[in-house]
């Protein structure tokens, strides 16, 4: 059963992805990334880790990708992108890279035979119940450093994508709301 | 059939490998965006799986807060892209190249 859910979310990720990467439409590749990103949800459940899959769902699925529908109204989503073809040395590149994380991902596994689990949770516990035991205790501080550099990522996003925002929009003249180049442009046809 | 922690491995380097495509071959920079996401949650299914199988909750731990730097990096990221698209019209690496060296 587990195998079944396995190979199928697996295929249907490895798919999607590769549209991701594929495509020429960002539109159809935001959604098959989106698409993705919920199917690694249920791999999340399928491995037990059902408070991780949950936040998987709520975080990448929901916010993340949330935003960058939000970021798309300030792009043109529908013209499709232009691209030149790579180069040869590119594929060497690439495939060279494949083949070292093929290979430290085979010798992985015999490498890390010796492995003992430090932080183990309380018997009888639930995933969740767990991960909060664990994460207010050993990781307390590494959640609080995250909590810090999130609100960081939250004023910096908001200073970047918002220029122009102390002036009001109802109340500003229609140039104030226009970026320099187009100011001076509209006051030269004056 | 039973599924090991190789299983998950080998399906975390193939999500990472289409990854470091989409990295080296896009030219567009929302693309590129796409790509690093793919890339981070090649890695979370690998923290996880290897986590699941040690019985450690570390791996857990990783995956959330590498969930966290994603989060982050979006916001901060689509800020400056945005910021780009306004200034130069374009998200096109190569167009965007500025400096002739």
């Amino acid at each position: 059963m587990e195998a079944i859910a396995f190979y199928i979310f697996g295929a249907l990720i490895t798919g999607l992805f590769l549209v991701t990467v594929i495509s020429k439409n960002i539109l159809y590749s935001m959604s098959a990334l989106a698409a993705g990103m919920v199917l690694i949800s249920g791999l999340f459940f399928v491995l037990g880790a059902d408070f991780l899959g949950a936040v998987q769902l709520v975080v990448y699925s929901g916010a993340v990708m949330g935003l960058y529908a939000f970021g798309m109204m300030f792009f043109d989503a529908t013209r499709d992108v232009k691209e030149k073809n790579p180069k040869a040395t590119q594929i060497f590149l690439l495939s060279g890279l494949s083949a070292v994380v093929l290979v430290i991902i085979f010798a992985a596994p015999q490498l890390g035979e010796h492995i003992s689990p430090i932080v183990t949770g309380i018997d009888g516990a639930n995933n969740p119940q767990n991960i909060g035991a664990v994460l207010f205790t050993k990781y307390l501080i590494p959640f609080e450093v995250a909590a810090v550099m999130l609100l960081v990522a939250m004023i910096a996003g908001i200073v970047l994508a918002s220029k122009k925002m102390e002036v009001s929009l109802s109340e500003a003249a229609s140039d104030d709301l226009l970026g320099d180049d187009q100011t001076h442009e509209i006051k030269e046809q004056k | 059939m039973t599924l090991t922690l190789t299983h998950y491995l080998v399906l975390s380097a193939i999500l990472f490998v289409i990854g470091i495509t989409g990295v080296i071959r896009r030219k567009n920079l929302l693309m590129l965006f796409f790509a690093t996401e793919i890339m981070l949650n090649a890695a979370n299914v690998a923290f996880v799986a290897i986590s699941t199988f040690i019985g450690d909750f570390g791996g857990q731990m990783f995956a959330l807060f590498i969930m966290a730097v994603a989060a982050s990096e979006v916001a901060v990221g689509l800020g400056l892209l945005i910021l780009i698209y306004k200034k130069y019209g374009t998200l096109d690496l190569d167009s965007l190249s500025t400096l002739r060296g």
